[in-house]
């Protein structure tokens, strides 16, 4: 579904992807793993179109991305929820949502979609008109999710969305995940927690220093002695 | 059920405003105007800055881009409708020290057409200075906005041959009147609650919180800076215009930056990002400056002789402004908008169950 050969993404001096190459299939999760700094969020930023790589290529569906617009890119189905959640601070919950489905056509279906969004979090419709810089973190997390589905992403991709929750949180948001993939969604998964990432996974990435370092299932990785001391804290 | 209740007062609203406006204007019925010149003048005032705020509170309040130009736009809406707008021959009294260049020495449109000349050259300013200046944030918009409306002025200050330079033009002919400026102002609160109501509404307000997670929306942050910019500077070239033509003359040291203050003044005493807040700030704060005036004459209290200082009003509001900010800092609405709603406290039956 998704393409990436040979990406080279600049910030000025800074060379942060060196030439990565991974694949996305069809209904999947893909995750990312790597140290801070490795080029996780450069990764996804650059197929959202938010940096424009050096050189390389993007193909979604047999469609070029590279160079294209983010309106156009997310047009095509493609929604990130962004690294720190990001969520419109003085908007409320439900003005959120909405705006999550910014980018659609049928305007029709969106009270629908809000209803589902709802039914994973009902935490979100309890607090339907409160503003969103006022809940909880965990409480913003699922929010934010909740605004990635509402666009009906064909690939959803998740910049840590484990990020400063509680471990209870993260399991859920983890489920959720796998929910949302069993209901056919394609997931493109960020992480720093790669045990559960890896379980999660279908397949998975070890970004090191803007490379992939090592690929593989998610079962493999997890076995992997590299993966086990560095990524895992084991000995 | 309510909705349709609702149509209908907002529709009594406007009838008993009409009412109003004919009545003060021109007498109703035989029924002399109650109010005298100077009163409606005012009036006049407080419609056409009901405009200008909301135009400033468009880009400011809604789409969080802070622009320091309105005097700017105001002042291309004013020479504009001036030069469309004035006979030949006082347009040929006013330019005795260089004679206006052709072809506009010869000609003379019809007001309205002036006024919409004048709100679209602003626009076109608008979306000139808009597209290089709003890929900038915060201060640097602020500095630059500012750097273009002082542009503006000198241009003015220079070009004597169409705008007379700093001797200004006078004899503008005064068609602004009651219908003209509430109009303008009705129109524009029409305007800016559909806008607002609207996606593009939304995704106003999505700019002004994060404008990375908007773009991942899907928004196109530009485009929706533009569009609000330019859209701005229209309502500020009509405003400019109109106010132009109540006033009679206009000079280059009128669009300096206290005007844009006094605006913004409005916009942050009523609240960034409601509408409400901008009428009423706008129409308290335009009121005040005319009661206030006795601050800046000599005044005798008993034994007490205090002489005039000018500019004590601005120091007055620039105090108002302080004290708001301190400790009201949502101004007077905060985001809130009035509704019909809210006035019979109709409210929905939410949260009171708990
Ligand atoms: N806007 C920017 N300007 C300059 N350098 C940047 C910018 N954004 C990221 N970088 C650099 O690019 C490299 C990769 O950053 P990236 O955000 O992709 O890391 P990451 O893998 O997501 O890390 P983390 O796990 O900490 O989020 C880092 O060295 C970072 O300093
Ligand atoms: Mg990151």
């Amino acid at each position: 579904m998704l393409e990436i050969k040979d990406l080279h993404v600049h910030y000025g001096g800074i060379h942060a992807l060196k030439g990565i190459s991974l694949t996305v299939p069809e209904g999947k999760i893909v995750t990312l793993i790597g140290a801070n700094g490795a080029g996780k969020s450069t990764t996804l930023r650059a197929i959202c179109g938010l940096v424009k790589p050096t050189s390389g290529s993007i193909v979604f569906c047999g469609e070029n991305l590279v160079g294209e617009k983010t309106t156009t890119i997310i047009k095509k189905g493609i929604t990130m929820v962004p690294e720190g959640r990001r969520v419109f601070p003085d908007l409320t919950v439900h003005e959120n949502l909405i705006l999550g489905a910014y980018a659609r056509q049928d305007h029709q279906a969106i009270e629908e979609d809000i209803k589902q969004v709802n039914t994973l979090f009902p935490r979100l419709l309890e607090r339907r008109d409160q503003l969103a810089g006022t809940l909880s973190g965990g409480e913003q997390q699922m929010l934010a999710v909740g605004r990635a589905l509402m666009s009906r992403p064909r690939l959803l991709m998740m910049d840590e969305p484990s990020l400063g929750l509680a471990p209870v949180l993260v399991q859920d948001i983890f489920q959720i995940i796998r929910r949302i993939n069993n209901d056919g969604m394609t997931i493109l998964l960020i992480e720093q927690n790669a045990k559960a990432a890896l379980e999660l996974a279908d397949y998975g990435y070890v970004l090191e220093t803007g490379s992939v370092a090592l690929a593989g299932t998610g079962k493999d990785l997890l076995a992997d002695d590299r993966v086990r001391k560095v990524y895992l804290g084991e000995s | 059920m309510t909705r349709k209740n609702n149509y209908l007062y907002t529709l009594m609203a406007v009838a008993a405003l009409a009412v109003v406006v004919a009545w003060a204007q021109t007498g109703l019925f035989g029924l002399l105007s109650p109010w005298d010149a100077y009163t409606v003048r005012i009036m006049n005032l407080c419609a056409i800055n009901i405009g200008l705020g909301l135009a400033l509170n468009l880009v400011n309040g809604f789409t969080g881009q802070f622009s320091l130009g309105h005097a700017g736009f105001m002042a291309i809406g004013a020479y504009t409708v001036a030069l469309l707008a004035m006979s030949p021959a006082v347009k040929q009294m006013n330019f005795f020290m260089v004679p206006l260049i052709a072809p506009f020495d010869k000609i003379q449109i019809s007001f309205w057409a002036g006024i919409l000349w004048g709100g679209l050259l602003s626009a076109f300013f608008g979306f000139l200075i808009g597209a290089p200046v709003l890929r900038l944030r915060g201060d640097y918009l602020a500095i630059a906005t500012l750097g273009f409306a002082e542009i503006i002025r000198v241009v003015i200050i220079n070009v004597k041959g169409l705008t007379n330079g700093a001797l200004g033009l006078k004899g503008i002919p005064v068609y602004t009147n009651l219908w003209w400026t509430t109009a303008y102002a009705g129109l524009t609160v029409l305007l800016m609650v559909r806008l607002i109501k609207s996606s593009y509404g939304r995704a106003l307000k999505a700019i002004r919180e994060d404008e990375i997670a908007a773009q991942a929306m899907g928004i196109d942050v530009f485009y929706h800076k533009m569009l609000a910019f330019v859209l701005a500077a229209f309502i500020a070239g009509v405003g400019g215009g109109l106010q132009a033509s109540l006033i009679g003359s206009i000079d280059p040291a009128m669009y300096k930056l206290p005007l844009t203050f006094q605006i913004l003044l409005m916009v942050v005493l009523g609240g960034m990002g409601s509408i409400t807040g901008t009428v009423i700030a706008a129409t308290i704060v335009t009121a005040l400056m005319e009661i206030l005036r006795f601050v800046e004459s000599p005044l005798t209290l008993g034994a007490i002789h205090l002489p005039g200082i000018p500019g004590m009003r601005m120091v007055v509001f620039s105090l108002l402004l302080i004290v708001v900010t301190l400790f009201y800092s949502h101004g007077l609405m905060g985001d809130k908008e009035f509704s019909w709603d809210l006035l019979f406290s109709r409210r929905t039956k939410q949260g009171v169950t708990q």
